[in-house]
């Protein structure tokens, strides 16, 4: 018999456990996002299934696994159902260089940041092609959208991060974590509180989240690019959604609050405390903004985040140059 | 070849001045920013509206035909439900209508109390389209504010009216049921309560950058163009008007309160937004008022008409305002137990008119915010 990688091995429990923390995690944002609308609504939230709803999550899963999976009569059946495998897929893959705690990282690389930025790009693919492949006017719409929203963000995106990269001299995640220290001022969002700005209302585009999330503007186009889809189907898309937000906070945590770094106990929690402080920001925005318009949107994007972020990353540049 | 060719006869017209290279969306009859069933029909470039065409009747109820088969007081139900945000200014059209033509006088508690319901019912039909012209725009959690405080103004009138919604509580010749000490003592304390909420309502929606920036210079409808379509209410005074039916025609007592017509110039969404948003202070005042003046007295004429009442012969018009525009009821009786003919104008069916021209050129997403801004009611707009 011959030997099996060791390295296999690690990166298939690696997945797993990730599987098992995106799974996890998803309940927990379901419930937190339903309860946390109910009471900025002032109205109770979920509350009859299990002590406080909390076993609402669980209802919906249920729901959404036991309904029936409907393919439009002139959607492209592939393209259909290849999409939301496409969307939930890649979305494990970027959990592996997050470094939750001190030797708490799926995969240690040394280009751990490129991996996420270079992955999370396959979503835009998933989207485009739900679109496309429901055969609904709608659909397409959503999906152009997507697209254009997705490419134009992920520029200030990749340029914020670029000014960490460059300060810190290493795509390692690991590494600009270790890099900072255990109090808020020693965090690099003191150093480049731009580039946090940048990265989180970027991320907010990436991640079609409310007040950017054009791409299913409902109140517009009923559901944008999942319009067609019933059962698991949207259950994928949904989520696709929320692992896309836990990572993105995730990244900002690592990137500029310190990671798993934090007054008196280092360790995973003050990970998991900051990335929920972060998706809490994002649910709020969301219940509380309405929806900016198409070309607002780009504006936004290509004349002010845009050319900040260039900005920025040029006095970075600069003066790591001459420190 | 499709077995279901798609379309019907409106899309297929539709589709006869297509340009090239556009897109045929079909929005409605089920869509959620069309408010029930409305459906558009839209040619689009990209993103971007080259015609539209409403298309209306799937809720058509045949009122003005219903008038001709029910006595007069039997028809008062149907008031309570052409208009369901607004019941209180078709009923208020409809027995003036009626009192005009018998030459009723009607006691004056009944004028104040037709005044104080109507004026508080407007209210509740301007926040409920507040949260839900939001909702058009994205933002999900306004609605629920104003159901908040729609529900204490509902919870109010549904002990002089006996209803939340439809409400029929306006008679030939007065009103249903006294206001009770207790009503204006609740209403008076309502009154500062909903003045209260609305500098919140400023400070979380109207100065809200996204919202200015969504609204402000979409779906110009000026002067001109309002005219032409014969658009009132909100839409008229957002360009620059003062036509409100309440002083042009001055009918009930309207005249005996101090208030104002709010009045904008600009034209835009935000405008019509402002509008409404003034008005609910305005018929706060007015409601202020009318609680504080209101005199002893009947509620109801001496002589009620029965089921079975007929009416002189001849015609009368009567027009009242309501939260989306002039109310116009006009009334021909030969002397019958039933009205001869009832021609109902609706201001939502003039209003949304404006929206084919006006949306010429825009986004969808822009579609949306002029469509949310005219301020439908479907059952009003198909009767």
């Amino acid at each position: 018999m011959s030997q099996i990688p060791v390295e296999l091995v690690k990166i298939l429990i690696a997945l797993v456990a990730v599987a098992a923390f995106v799974g996890l995690n998803g309940l927990v944002l379901v419930y937190l996002e339903r309860k946390v609308a109910g009471h900025i609504q002032r109205r109770p939230g979920p509350f009859e299934v299990g002590p406080h709803g909390l076993l609402q999550p669980l209802a919906d899963a249920v729901k959404l696994i036991g309904k029936q999976l409907f393919t439009p009569k002139n959607a492209d059946g592939f393209l259909f159902w290849l999409a939301p495998i496409l969307s939930f897929m890649p979305v494990l893959l970027l959990f592996l260089p997050l470094p939750f705690g001190p030797k708490l990282t799926g995969m240690n690389l040394n280009l751990g940041l490129l991996l996420i930025l270079a992955f999370s790009g396959l979503n835009v693919l998933a989207t485009c092609l739900a679109g496309w492949g429901s055969n609904n006017k709608y659909g397409i719409l959503g999906a152009a959208r997507a697209v254009s929203q997705s490419v134009a963000y992920e520029i200030p995106l990749l340029l914020s991060v670029l000014a960490i990269a460059f300060q810190t001299g290493s795509l390692n995640l690991s590494e600009v974590v270790a890099g900072q220290g255990s109090w808020p001022w020693q965090w690099n969002f003191m150093v480049q509180p731009l580039a946090f700005i940048i990265f989180f209302v970027s991320a907010l585009g990436e991640t079609n989240r409310a007040p950017f999330d054009l791409a299913e503007a409902e109140s517009e186009l009923t559901a944008g690019f999942h319009t067609e889809y019933s059962g698991m189907g949207f259950g994928m898309f949904f989520l696709a959604e929320y692992a896309n937000m836990i990572v993105v906070c995730s990244v900002a945590v690592a990137l500029f609050l310190g990671g798993w770094n934090g007054p008196f106990f280092d360790g995973a929690w003050w990970f998991l405390a900051k990335v929920y402080v972060l998706l809490l920001v994002m649910i709020w925005l969301r219940w509380t903004f309405p929806r900016v318009r198409f070309d607002q949107l780009l504006n936004l994007n290509w004349k002010w985040l845009m050319p900040l972020a260039l900005l920025n990353l040029l006095i970075t540049a600069f003066v790591t140059k001459l420190s | 070849m499709n077995a279901f060719p798609e379309g019907d006869f409106y899309t297929h017209h539709f589709e006869k001045g297509a340009r090239e290279n556009t897109m045929i969306l079909n929005m409605g009859p089920q869509h959620p920013s069309t408010h029930g069933v409305l459906r558009v029909i839209l040619e689009l470039d990209g993103e971007y509206i080259v015609r539209a065409e409403p298309v209306l009747g799937y809720l058509h109820r045949m009122h003005e035909k219903m008038a001709e088969v029910k006595s007069w007081v039997q028809f008062m139900p149907n008031m309570g439900r052409v208009d369901y945000l607004h019941p209180l200014a078709w009923n208020h059209a409809w027995v003036g209508a009626v009192e005009k033509l018998a030459e009723i006088e009607v006691p004056e508690r009944a004028e104040y109390i037709r005044v104080i319901t109507s004026e508080l019912n407007r209210i509740s039909s301007h926040l409920l389209w507040w949260g839900a012209y939001l909702l058009d725009l994205g933002a999900f959690t306004p609605i629920m504010y104003a159901f908040d405080d729609r529900e204490r103004i509902l919870d109010l009138m549904q002990k002089p009216t006996g209803s939340r919604l439809t409400y029929s509580s306006f008679r030939i010749g007065g009103v249903m049921n006294d206001l009770d000490d207790g009503f204006l003592k609740d209403c008076a304390e309502l009154v500062p309560y909903l003045r209260s909420r609305l500098p919140m309502y400023k400070d979380l929606v109207t100065e809200n950058v996204i919202l200015r920036k969504r609204i402000e210079d979409v779906g110009h409808m000026d002067k001109d163009m309002c005219m032409r379509y014969g658009a009132t209410g909100p839409l008229i005074r957002g360009a620059g008007v003062k036509h409100d039916t309440r002083i042009i025609e001055p009918y009930s007592v309207y005249d005996k309160f101090d208030w104002e017509v709010p009045v904008y110039k600009e034209a835009d969404a935000m405008a019509r937004y402002m509008v409404r948003m003034d008005e609910i202070e305005q018929s706060l005042r007015i409601v202020e008022q009318a609680v504080a003046m209101i005199p002893d007295g009947d509620f109801m004429i001496k002589k009620r008409p029965k089921p079975a009442w007929k009416a002189p012969a001849g015609e009368a018009y009567f027009a009242s305002e309501s939260a989306r525009g002039k109310v116009g009821i006009h009334i021909v009786s030969d002397g019958s137990k039933t009205p001869y003919r009832v021609k109902l104008r609706a201001p939502g069916f003039s209003n949304l008119n404006v929206f084919a021209e006006c949306s010429k050129g825009t986004m969808l997403a822009d579609a949306v915010a002029i469509l949310g801004s005219l301020d439908m009611v479907i059952p009003e707009i198909d009767r």
